[in-house]
Parts: C-alpha cells; sequence; structure tokens
C-alpha cells in the first residue's frame, strides 16, 4: 500500500490550503481514493471526474459533457465493502474514501450501417444487421450495469418479441456510455441496437406529422413569404411596436383565430412613432 | 426531510414556498404567472444586473479585423493570443505543400451543425472528412434539453416565430439570417422526423409544442428533457453509416487553416491530440462548427457546456480575417443549479418554467415572470439574490459559495397531475436525485450559469464567410440571434445552419474551386506580428486552447515541465 502512496504529507496540507482560500466559509474533509491503482488525497465532496482533475490527471478520454448527457466518462470501482463492481458516470458520481477507480476510456463496439429508409421496423430486420442480439441469456448483467438505472436487457427482450416501440421508450434515456456493452457475456452491443430501434420505430410506426406537412408543403409555395417580407423591412421603432402588442398564446384573455400578424397599417404608413 | 441534503436555512425558506404555493397554483390555473416587464423595464433591469453591461469585465480587442470591439477579457485574449504554429513557422509552411489527407469537404467540429453539415454535404456528392476535438457528438447539441423551435401549428406561422426572435435579440439580428432560420425550421424538423428521432407527439401523432421564455405561440418541440441527445445520437448514428464517404477524426482538432496564394481556403491543420502529431488537410470547401466558447468561464461564472467548448474555431476563423459580431454578448442561462456544490452551474432546464414552475425568492415571493428572455430573467434573478449592499433585493438564499433563488417545480405535478414531472422531466430528476434532490417534493436553488455564446463570426444566409471556400454554421456564428437568443433556437441553428453550410460547402467544392495554388499560412504569420505590437501579451498564451485546465494550483506548482511553453494541448 505505501508504494501507491504518492502523495506526501506536504501535498495534503497543500490541498486543504487551496480549497480554503478558495472557500472560506467551511474547511471540507479529503478521502484517500485510488486512481487506476495509484492513491490520492482529493475532497470528500468531489465527483471522480473533479476528482481526477483535482490530482492533476488532465483529461482527454473520459471526459465529455460534464452533466450527465453523453455517456464519455463510463467509470468502474470497487468500494472496501464489496467484492461487487460497481459503476457510475464520473461526472454524476461522488467518491466514496478508499474506492478503486478507473475510467472506460473507449469501448471497441461494433456499429453496423444501414439504410433506415429501407429496412423494415421488424424484430426479424434488426436481428439480420446485430444476429448476436438472439444471443441474449437473459442474465440481466447489462441491467445491473446501467448508470441511467435503464431497464436494458427488457430493451433486448422487447426488440426479441417484435415489441419496438416498448424497446425504444425504454432505451430513451439512454446515453449510449457502453457499460452494458463490456458486461454481457453473449457479446451484444446493447445501446447500438437501442437506437437502430428508435429510429425504426419513430421511421416507420410512428405516422408521420400530418400538421408538419402541410406546413412545409405551404413553405413550399411561399405562402408566409409576404408577411417576412414586410417584416424584414421595418425599423426598429416599427418592430417594436409590432412586438410589444403580439398576443401570446394561452394567456389570460387571449384567443387566437389567426396566424396572421396583427399589421397595424398606422405603423406601417410610419404615422406612428 | 431529515434527511435532507438542504441546510436547516434553506428548509424554512423551503417552508414559505410551501405556504404560497396554493395560491400561486390558483392564480396559474388562471393563466396568470407574473406580470410581463415592458421593454423600456428590461432594458433598465439589463443596464443595472446583467453581466454584459459589466464595463470592468470587458475590454477593447486590439487586433484583427474587428478590432476596436469591446468584449470580456476572457474573449479578447483568445484572439490576442499566439498561434499554436507559430514555433515552427518555417517547418509548416513545408509540410502544408504535401497534405496528409485530400477530400472535398472538410467539416471542422463534432456537434449538431457539423454533422448536420457533413450529411448534407455527403448528399450533394462530396467526400466528406469531419475532423473533432473530442468524439463524434460531444457538443453542447447533445446537452440541450428543452427543445427545438418550428412554426408548425395552425395559429402560428414563421412571420411570428420571426417576430419573436428578433424582439427576443432586442432588434440587432440579422433580418436575412432570421428569415432563413424561420422558414427552414419546419424542413428541419421534418428532415429530423424522417431521420428517426424521437419526438414528444399528441395522441393524433402532431407534434407536442410548448412555450418557451419569449415566444408568443407554443412551438417548442421536444424529446422529453434530452432534446439535444435524441437529435444529436441520431445525427451521429447517421453520419456514421457512410464511412466510405464521411471520414471521422477524432480527438484531432484542427489548429488553423490554410489558404492559398489567391486567398481561398483549402482545408486546416489538426492536431491529434493522442500521439500529438499535426495532420495536413486539403480539403476543397471547409466548414467550420465548432461551437461556443462557454468553457472559457467567462466573468468566471460556472456553464452549462461540454469539456471543448473552448472557441476554436473563432480563432482560426478571425486569425484568417473572418470579422465578428455581437461577440460581446454573452448568455448566462436563468437557471443553473446553484446547489448542491456538485452541480453548481448545471442547467435547469427552461422546460420547467414551461412547464409550470415558478421562479420565487427566498421568502417563497414570485418576482418575475418566468418565461422572460433569458438575458431579462436572469437580470432579474441576479437582482433578487444580489445582496442589498451590493445593490440587490437582498432575497436570495445563501449557500457557503453562493445566493440562489427558487425554482418551485412541485408546481408542475399540482397543475398537470402527480407524475408529470417523472414523465417529462426525467433527466432534470435523475440528475437532482443523484445528488439527494427530489424536485417533485422540493424546489431546485437556481442561479444564472454562462450558456451561450450569443455572437460570433459573420455569415451569409448561405453559411459562407468573406472568405472564399470558408463555411461557417451553427454556434460559431453571429447576427442570427441578435444579442440575445431565445430557448430552442439553437437547436434550429445548428440544425438549419448546419445544413445550409454543408450544402453549401459541396456545391463550392463542385462548382466554384479553381484548383489547389499555392498552400500558405501567411495569414498566421501577419497576425503574429500584430499581435507582436503589444507586449503585454503572454509568449505562452497558445491559442486556440483547445481544452480547459482544471489542475489545481498545488499540482501546478510542482509540474517543472519545462520542454514546451504554453499548454501543450
Amino acid at each position: 500500500m505505501a508504494n501507491n502512496d504518492i502523495s506526501d504529507n506536504s501535498n495534503v496540507v497543500q490541498s486543504n490550503e487551496v480549497l480554503v482560500t478558495e472557500q472560506t466559509t467551511s474547511k471540507p474533509t479529503t478521502v484517500p481514493i485510488f486512481i487506476m491503482g495509484k492513491r490520492y488525497h482529493v475532497p470528500s465532496t468531489l465527483t471522480i471526474l473533479k476528482a481526477l482533475e483535482y490530482a492533476g490527471y488532465r483529461l482527454l478520454r473520459g471526459v465529455g459533457c460534464r452533466a450527465g448527457f453523453c455517456g464519455a466518462c463510463a467509470t468502474v470501482y470497487k468500494t472496501p465493502d464489496s467484492y461487487k463492481l460497481k459503476v457510475g458516470l464520473a461526472c454524476q458520481t461522488v467518491v466514496e474514501p478508499e474506492m478503486w477507480v478507473t475510467e472506460l476510456p473507449f469501448f471497441p463496439a461494433v456499429k453496423k450501417t444501414y439504410d433506415i429508409e429501407k429496412i423494415p421496423a421488424t424484430a426479424e430486420a434488426v436481428m439480420a444487421i446485430y444476429p448476436e442480439i438472439a444471443r441474449c441469456v437473459a442474465c440481466n448483467s447489462c441491467t445491473r450495469v446501467c448508470p441511467q438505472d435503464l431497464e436494458v436487457m427488457d430493451i433486448i427482450q422487447e426488440t426479441l418479441h417484435g415489441n419496438l416501440k416498448k424497446a425504444a421508450e425504454l432505451s430513451f434515456d439512454c446515453v449510449m456510455c457502453g457499460l452494458c456493452a463490456s458486461r454481457c457475456p453473449a457479446e451484444i452491443v446493447h445501446y447500438n441496437i437501442a437506437i437502430l430501434v428508435r429510429r425504426l420505430y419513430n421511421r416507420h410506426l410512428v405516422p408521420n406529422s400530418l400538421e408538419l406537412a402541410v406546413r412545409v408543403e405551404e413553405l413550399a409555395e411561399n405562402k408566409y413569404q409576404n408577411e417576412v417580407d414586410r417584416l424584414k423591412v421595418l425599423d426598429e421603432e416599427q418592430l417594436r411596436k409590432i412586438y410589444s402588442v403580439r398576443p401570446r398564446e394561452g394567456s389570460p384573455g387571449v384567443e387566437l383565430k389567426t396566424n396572421r400578424i396583427d399589421w397595424d397599417d398606422e405603423i406601417m404608413k410610419g404615422n406612428v412613432k | 426531510m431529515e434527511d435532507s441534503v438542504y441546510t436547516e436555512q434553506m428548509i424554512a425558506s423551503i417552508r414559505k414556498v410551501e405556504a404560497t404555493r396554493p395560491k400561486r397554483l390558483e392564480e396559474a390555473k388562471r393563466g396568470y404567472r407574473f406580470d410581463k416587464l415592458s421593454l423600456k423595464d428590461s432594458q433598465e433591469l439589463l443596464e443595472k444586473f446583467h453581466p454584459d453591461y459589466i464595463t470592468e469585465q470587458k475590454r477593447t480587442l486590439r487586433v484583427g479585423p474587428s478590432k476596436g470591439e469591446i468584449l470580456n477579457i476572457e474573449v479578447v485574449n483568445i484572439f490576442e493570443g499566439h498561434s499554436r504554429i507559430f514555433k515552427q513557422y518555417d517547418e509548416f509552411l513545408r509540410r502544408i505543400k504535401s497534405p496528409d489527407y485530400v477530400t472535398d469537404v472538410l467539416i471542422i467540429g463534432g456537434g449538431g451543425a457539423a454533422t448536420s453539415a457533413a450529411l448534407m454535404a455527403y448528399k450533394n456528392g462530396a467526400k466528406v472528412i469531419l475532423a473533432t476535438k473530442l468524439r463524434t457528438g460531444d457538443a453542447n447539441t447533445m446537452m440541450a434539453q428543452g427543445g427545438i423551435q418550428a412554426a408548425v401549428t395552425p395559429v402560428d406561422s414563421p412571420a411570428i416565430h420571426y417576430l419573436d426572435v428578433i424582439g427576443g435579440g432586442h432588434f440587432k439580428n440579422e433580418p436575412e439570417l432570421v428569415e432563413a432560420l424561420v422558414n427552414d425550421a419546419p424542413f428541419a424538423i421534418a428532415w429530423l422526423e424522417k431521420l428517426g428521432v424521437m419526438f414528444d407527439r399528441n395522441p393524433d401523432n402532431t407534434m407536442m409544442v410548448l412555450h418557451g421564455g419569449g415566444t408568443s405561440r407554443m412551438r417548442m418541440h421536444s424529446c422529453l428533457d434530452y432534446s439535444g441527445a435524441g437529435i444529436m445520437r441520431v445525427l451521429r448514428d447517421e453520419v456514421k453509416n457512410h464511412p466510405e464517404e464521411i471520414d471521422l477524426l477524432e480527438f484531432s482538432p484542427a489548429v488553423e487553416l490554410i489558404l492559398n496564394d489567391r486567398g481561398e481556403c483549402i482545408g486546416a491543420i489538426v492536431f491529434n491530440m493522442e500521439t500529438e502529431e499535426y495532420h495536413v488537410i486539403h480539403a476543397k470547401a471547409t466548414v467550420m462548427a465548432t461551437g461556443g466558447f462557454g468553457r472559457l468561464h467567462i466573468q468566471d461564472f460556472p456553464t452549462t457546456n461540454h469539456h471543448g467548448a473552448t472557441g476554436d474555431g473563432l480563432t482560426m476563423g478571425y486569425r484568417a480575417g473572418i470579422p465578428i459580431r455581437y461577440l460581446g454578448a454573452v448568455q448566462y442561462h436563468p437557471t443553473g443549479a446553484a446547489f448542491p456544490e456538485q452541480i453548481v452551474g448545471l442547467l435547469i432546464t427552461e422546460k420547467v418554467r414551461g412547464s409550470g414552475a415558478d421562479v420565487v425568492n427566498v421568502d417563497g415571493e414570485k418576482f418575475v415572470f418566468p418565461l422572460e428572455p433569458r438575458d431579462v430573467e436572469a437580470a432579474a434573478i441576479i437582482r433578487e439574490a444580489t445582496p442589498c449592499e451590493n445593490g440587490g433585493k437582498g432575497k436570495g438564499m445563501a449557500t457557503s459559495t453562493m445566493y440562489g433563488v427558487w425554482l418551485d417545480s412541485p408546481l408542475i405535478d399540482l397543475l398537470d397531475g402527480e407524475g408529470t414531472i417523472a414523465k417529462k422531466l426525467p433527466a432534470m430528476v435523475r440528475m437532482v436525485n443523484r445528488f439527494g434532490i427530489d424536485m417533485t417534493k422540493d424546489p431546485i436553488l437556481v442561479y444564472p450559469t454562462l450558456h451561450y455564446q450569443n455572437g460570433g463570426l459573420v455569415i451569409s444566409a448561405n453559411g459562407s464567410t468573406i472568405l472564399p471556400g470558408l463555411f461557417a454554421g451553427g454556434e460559431i456564428s453571429g447576427g442570427v440571434h441578435g444579442t440575445n437568443r431565445l430557448m430552442g433556437n439553437s437547436l434550429l441553428d445548428v440544425v438549419v445552419y448546419g445544413r445550409r453550410s454543408g450544402t453549401s460547402a459541396a456545391i463550392y467544392a463542385k462548382e466554384k474551386f479553381i484548383d489547389w495554388g499555392k498552400p500558405t499560412i501567411q495569414h498566421v504569420f501577419e497576425y503574429e506580428q500584430e499581435i507582436a505590437q503589444f507586449e503585454d501579451i503572454p509568449e505562452d498564451r497558445i491559442t486556440p486552447v483547445l481544452l480547459p485546465d482544471y489542475t489545481p494550483e498545488h499540482v501546478k506548482k510542482k509540474q517543472l515541465t519545462t520542454s514546451y511553453s504554453g499548454n501543450l494541448w
């Protein structure tokens, strides 16, 4: 253990000094953590990501949005109280004393190519692209490591049963971090299958918005160009006037009967200042 | 609340928020949330409390095509910095003549604008290289939560959208750019629908739409509160479906543009950050889509932005002679998390307010209409939370490091039924839950956070710049949003101008490109000469910055690396 301890006492003292100057109100305690086996003392309130930076790591891999949306910082760790491997997103997980931690910089996941227009939205089509999906033994290892707490195995099972809608909904919050695939004994890459399923479902099984199609057609015929053109040539004062009086949908007393701008002729004539 | 992460003082304040909740609920049910400020009152509020108006935090830019502009100091510094390649100028001059890659269109960046551009360039017959700093999709697009605007309902039109955009932008917007934005918006949604993006829908399969700050019609399309991720994951998947035609170079940010002797852009020098090799890419046309600058931490604000948002494209483009517009206008999102410490600065989406949450002070009182344009909303929160001795109203809730106001999220479930928050805002519920807050029961403490670069490089409506062969789109550009962007118009911007710049670049490569000419980096040399006039520009200020440096002082003191100057990255 002593060999792993690269931080001497002076380092710890300095760490605290830095923090005291930054946060004058309370002096946070530090805890030891093992980053890829090397011991560092870090403030106990930090996320794993910030703890790595605090220790002096300059991250290139294993860091992305820093807010739990991009899946770049999949992390595995163990704590002394358990033999079990724990997981989390480094940016969303607070350090624990004596944790052994490493980020997963990359996972070699197969991503097949396809033309979303041409594939039918069926389980068979998904299986033709990713045949390994049929190897799922329902062990639930994937679900247990999902940092988003998704029912990952159910995504696969629903897909196999042809229920792409359910699979799309279950996988909606997936950040594609790769942890599920890293634990799968059947070598399934769940998140690549899930995005295919979501795209197929939304492309082929959800009817296109008719309202949107109508608007696109109207625009192709330049239906609203006249009004946009009128707005473009107004001076700031005229614009301010029209802007200030525009009714807001849903506000008390507002009943909208038209999608035309209420042109005030006086403004247009330039008589109103 | 015995196990609450909130302090005793906070819990006492939350009790006051709970006490005013029934009355506020009753008002909200009638459609009343608070009086909206007049344009005149808004302007006064902005001038007193918006960070853009703090003159001590700004200084005059002394070099380049837009010298004389007054910008935040952090932004001036990226322009008044040395090129990464200047110390080996002669070597690079030699190297740029023999490219490592040759392509039709080079896309610099990896977010929503870059991938949209790549797909459209490919569709228009171009061979594409997309070079990006981190992974494809590591971008602010991935983090956008609230939604994307498009005028599609029967009571809405592009003209009404135009009016909202230009009013929100303080009438400073470029009319041609706004016109393209609002006219293309329905096409953008239809394109994404066809690619298989999972939009929220009404039972009749029309798109579900909501209000955002400053909108006069409900036109906010969303994918719950993963709107950007919903779009970005699909765009990334689609880009990766064409490995022969779209070559992805990840962890390889561009560091300078390459021009030719006729002054046309013919590609860029990219830096493989893992092997530290520089590669030369010759491209008939180049699209700059590197996004914004939140990670420069302007005025020391925390930020919602992703790790790589350091304004690289601004630096390169400006050095190559492209002027900037409205770059002094910075967007602070009104509701960044203010507690607990681990999530300070992270985004609490505007959709929380759009769905019915009030913004209230330490006493549980409303003080602002919750859906003012973002700059006005942010200024109102700053005024409310700032202590009286500093000129504010002193009605903020103190944490150990800052002040905040309450975002009363439980109101949403009271308005629309239990379970609404969990259903509509899963990302938010999950994020605050990880740090001990149940937003269905307790309010969230918020304060403005650095969010968006309102201005940027000057472009025209087809995405072209004044530099032939160089196109740009997305957050990097300036003009479309005036001096303040509305919610839902940045996802729209990246898709609309990503598509436009990608298409324009492909057409340019096919029809306007003459030949390579003589490759030069003379613009870098000349820019360095201009910089050299100023002795106060430190030698180790190397830009583009590429990545923020969060190494603490106690580590830096011991890093006695002397073999290089400046930050290696």
